[in-house]
C-alpha cells in the first residue's frame, strides 16, 4: 500500500479537522522566539553540585535518629569532660567533713546528705549534693560513673583504633595484591577467627599478671594488667573482621572499570590507591569503626563485670555494675547508673554507625 | 607500502579458568587475531554478546598481558618498556559509562587525570584551559567542571569519558561498544560527535559494537568475531550487502530495517542451537555446530582468512 499524504497549497501535510494536532500551516518561523541561554540552561536537569562529604552530611543530619544520638553522645561527652571541673570529689575519695571521715555517708540515695553533711550544712557550710548517691565505701558515686565513663570510652575508642590500623593495613594488601598472597593471608585470617577470644583474654591477662610490671602511679598501673591484656587481644584477635571487611571492599573497587580506565591512561599503581581505591572505601572504615566502637565498650563491661577488667579503685562502667550486684535488692539504682550509661552509649553508637552507613552508601541516593 | 597505525599480528588471549578443585583450563577469548588500523580509519568490530570483543580491545592496549602475538604501532612493537609512552597514544572509551567514571572525583579530575599523570601542562591555568578545551570539544557546558559524575546523564557522562581518552591526544582510540548502554536518540548524537571528533583531530578508532546499523553508518571497514576469531572483514558494505560468511549472513538478516516491503520479502536466518561455551570449542571451524552448511571438513581445521576479492576476506571452507 503506499501513503499518500495529502498536502496544502504550502506543501505543509494537510490537518484532518477532527485530528488534535497544532495545525502547522498556520504558524512560520518569524513568529518563534529564540530561546535565551537562561532559558537553556533551565532545561538542564541536574542536581544541585554538592561534595561527596557535604552531600553525607546533609543525608546524615536528616536521620533523626542518627541525630538523636549525636546530641546522646555530645551530652555524655560534655558531662565527662567538665563533671570532674566543679564536682569537688575525685573517684578514689572517701567522703569527709571538716577532715573528719564521713562514716554515716555509706550507700545514700541521690540527692540525699549524711548525718554529718547535714549539720555542716545546718552550720552555714555548703556541700555539693550526691546526685547518683554514694557507695558503699562512702565514695561519690556520679563521679565514680563519670570516671567509668571515661574509662569505657577510652578503651572502646583505643581498641577501635588498634583494630583498625591492622584490619585496614592487612586488608588492603590482601585485597589489592590478591591470587596466591590473598589466599593465604586469608586463610591465617580463618584460623584467627576461629580461636576462642573469652579464653585467650584470660588466659593472657593470668600470664601478663606475672610479667608485666608497671612504674607504680603511672596510667598503665592503675588501669592494669587486665587492660593492657585487652588491648592486646583486640590487636591479636579482633582485627580479622576488619581485615575481611576491607578486602572485601578493595576487591568489589578493583573490579570497577573506572580502576581500569585509570590503568590505561598509564597512571602508576600507587597513584591508583591513593586517588580512586582509598576515597571510595574510607566510608565503609569510618562506618564499621563507628560500630566498632560499642563492641570494645561492651567487651570491656563484659570483662570488668567477670572480674577481668580495670584494676580497683579505678572504675569502669563494668566493674561498677559488677560491685552493685551486691547490694540489689536494697539500692537497685547503683546498678541503674552504669547500666543506662552503658546502653545509651552502646545504642548511640550503634545508631550512628547505621546512620552513617545510609548517608554514605553511594549506591543508597536518596 | 606505508605501516599501518596499528597492527594486531596472532593476538592470543587464553584465561586460565578453575573448573575443578585442582584443574584448570584456559578459555580462549580471542584465538589468534590479526588485522590492522590505517591513520583515520574506522574499523568496526562486531559479534554477539560474549565473543571476545571487549578483550581484543583490552589485549590490544595491553590492560591484559596478552598470551602471544604482537602488537605493531607504526611499525613499532608495543612493550612492558614503552608502555607509558604508548600509552599517551592510544587510548580507550569504556563500555559502561557508570562504572568507568569515579564518583567521588569532579569532571575536572576525572578530566585531569591523564594530564597529571603525563604532567601535560605546566602551571594550574594550563591544565584549567586545557580541561575547559576538552569538555568544550565533546559538547559539554564548561560550568559542569566542578560536578561530580555521579550528577550526570548516560550521554553526558560517555562524553566525560571521551574527553579524559581525548585529553593525552592519542592517535587511535578504542571505543568499546560506546553507545549501547545508551537510548536510541542519544547514541545518533554521541556516534555523531565520533565522527566529527575523527575529522577534526584524525584519530583512528577500533569501533566495537554490537549492532550492524552503527557499525556500518561509522566504520571504514567491518570484521566480524564469532568465539574468539575474526570470520569474515573487509569494506563496511562489502561486509554488509555481500555478506559471505553464513554467521555474517545470519547477523545481517536480523537487522531490522524499515521497510515493511523487504522485510516481508527477505528470510530470517535464524540460527539453530547455542552458542557453545568458550571452554568446549568444538574441533575446526567454531561456527560449525550451528552452520547450516557445515561439513565433514569444517569438524576437521579451522579455515583460514582467504581474500575473495579486494581485501574482502572470509574464513568458511564452504562459501
Ligand atoms: N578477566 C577475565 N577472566 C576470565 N574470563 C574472561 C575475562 N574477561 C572476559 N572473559 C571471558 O572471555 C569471553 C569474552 O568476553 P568479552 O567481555 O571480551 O566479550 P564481549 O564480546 O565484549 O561481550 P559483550 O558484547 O557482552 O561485551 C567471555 O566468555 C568471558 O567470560
Ligand atoms: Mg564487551
Amino acid at each position: 500500500m503506499d501513503l499518500k499524504i495529502r498536502r496544502d497549497e504550502n506543501g505543509n501535510p494537510r490537518k484532518s479537522p477532527l485530528s488534535l494536532q497544532l495545525n502547522l500551516s498556520k504558524f512560520n518561523a518569524s513568529m518563534f522566539e529564540k530561546a535565551t541561554e537562561e532559558e537553556k540552561r533551565q532545561q538542564d536537569v541536574m542536581s544541585e553540585s554538592t561534595t561527596f562529604f557535604k552531600d553525607g552530611m546533609r543525608k546524615l543530619f536528616k536521620n533523626p535518629l542518627a541525630v538523636g544520638s549525636i546530641i546522646v553522645l555530645g551530652l555524655i561527652l560534655i558531662i565527662i569532660i567538665f563533671a570532674p571541673l566543679f564536682v569537688p570529689y575525685s573517684y578514689e575519695e572517701i567522703l569527709s567533713v571538716n577532715g573528719v571521715r564521713d562514716k554515716g555517708a555509706k550507700n545514700l540515695a541521690p540527692f540525699t546528705y549524711s548525718k554529718m553533711e547535714q549539720q555542716y550544712i545546718e552550720a552555714g557550710g555548703t556541700r555539693f549534693p550526691h546526685i547518683f548517691g554514694t557507695d558503699e565505701q562512702c565514695r561519690d558515686y556520679f563521679i565514680r560513673v563519670v570516671y567509668g565513663t571515661r574509662v569505657s570510652l577510652v578503651v572502646g575508642f583505643f581498641a577501635s583504633i588498634i583494630v583498625l590500623i591492622i584490619g585496614m593495613l592487612y586488608g588492603s594488601i590482601s585485597g589489592y595484591l590478591g591470587g596466591k598472597v590473598d589466599l593465604i593471608m586469608m586463610r591465617i585470617v580463618d584460623i584467627i577467627y576461629s580461636l576462642p577470644d573469652m579464653l585467650i583474654i584470660i588466659l593472657l591477662s593470668v600470664v601478663l599478671q606475672s610479667i608485666l610490671q608497671f612504674k607504680p602511679g603511672s596510667f598503665l598501673d592503675s588501669l592494669g594488667t587486665n587492660m593492657i591484656s585487652l588491648f592486646i587481644v583486640f590487636g591479636l584477635l579482633y582485627w580479622v573482621g576488619m581485615a575481611r571487611l576491607i578486602r572485601g571492599q578493595i576487591l568489589s573497587i578493583k573490579q570497577n572499570e573506572y580502576i581500569l580506565a585509570s590503568k590505561s591512561i598509564g597512571a602508576p599503581t600507587g597513584m591508583i590507591i591513593r586517588r580512586h581505591i582509598l576515597p571510595n572505601c574510607i566510608s565503609v572504615i569510618i562506618i564499621s569503626t563507628a560500630l566498632q566502637i560499642p563492641s570494645a565498650i561492651f567487651t570491656e563491661s563484659y570483662l570488668s563485670f567477670v572480674g577481668l577488667g580495670v584494676q580497683a579503685p579505678m572504675p569502669s562502667l563494668g566493674s561498677l555494675a559488677n560491685s552493685a550486684r551486691g547490694g540489689l535488692q536494697s539500692y537497685p539504682y547503683k546498678l541503674l547508673f552504669p547500666a543506662l550509661t552503658i546502653c545509651l552509649i552502646v545504642l548511640s553508637f550503634n545508631l550512628l554507625g547505621d546512620g552513617l552507613r545510609d548517608a554514605f552508601d553511594p549506591k543508597l541516593k536518596r | 607500502m606505508n605501516t599501518p597505525l596499528i597492527e594486531v599480528r596472532n593476538l592470543k588471549q587464553y584465561f586460565p579458568i578453575k573448573t575443578g578443585l585442582f584443574k584448570t583450563e584456559l578459555l580462549k577469548a580471542v584465538d589468534d587475531v590479526s588485522f590492522s588500523i590505517d591513520a583515520g580509519e574506522t574499523l568496526g568490530l562486531v559479534g554477539e554478546s560474549g565473543c571476545g570483543k571487549t578483550t581484543v580491545g583490552r589485549t590490544l592496549l595491553h590492560l591484559y598481558e596478552p598470551t602471544a602475538g604482537e602488537v605493531l604501532f607504526e611499525g613499532e612493537p608495543v612493550t612492558k618498556d614503552n608502555l607509558p609512552k604508548m600509552r599517551q597514544k592510544m587510548q580507550m572509551v569504556f563500555q559502561d559509562p557508570y562504572s568507568s567514571l569515579d564518583p567521588r572525583m569532579t569532571v575536572e579530575d576525572i578530566i585531569g587525570e591523564p594530564l597529571d599523570v603525563h604532567k601535560l601542562f605546566e602551571n594550574k591555568k594550563e591544565r584549567r584551559d586545557k580541561i575547559l578545551y576538552l569538555m568544550n570539544l565533546v559538547g559539554l557546558n564548561a560550568e559542569h567542571a566542578t560536578r561530580y559524575a555521579h550528577e550526570f546523564s548516560g550521554g553526558q557522562r560517555q562524553r566525560i569519558g571521551i574527553a579524559r581518552a581525548l585529553a593525552v591526544n592519542p592517535k587511535f582510540i578504542v571505543c568499546d561498544e560506546p553507545v549501547s548502554a545508551l537510548d536510541v536518540s542519544i547514541q545518533a548524537q554521541v556516534i555523531n560527535m565520533f565522527e566529527d571528533l575523527q575529522v577534526k583531530l584524525g584519530v583512528a578508532y577500533l569501533f566495537i559494537a554490537h549492532d550492524l546499523l552503527v557499525v556500518h553508518h561509522i566504520s571504514n571497514r567491518i570484521a566480524v568475531m564469532y568465539l574468539g576469531k575474526i570470520v569474515e572483514t573487509g569494506t563496511a558494505d562489502d561486509v554488509n550487502y555481500t555478506s559471505i560468511h553464513p554467521y555474517t549472513q545470519s547477523l545481517m538478516s536480523a537487522v531490522p530495517i524499515p521497510d515493511p516491503d523487504y522485510t516481508r520479502q527477505r528470510k530470517r536466518i535464524v540460527l539453530q542451537g547455542d552458542v557453545p561455551s568458550p571452554l568446549h570449542m568444538p574441533s575446526g571451524c567454531p561456527f560449525r555446530t550451528r552452520c547450516r552448511f557445515a561439513c565433514d571438513k569444517c569438524a576437521e581445521a579451522m579455515p583460514p582468512l582467504t581474500d575473495r576479492g579486494g581485501g574482502h576476506q572470509v574464513a568458511c571452507w564452504v562459501k
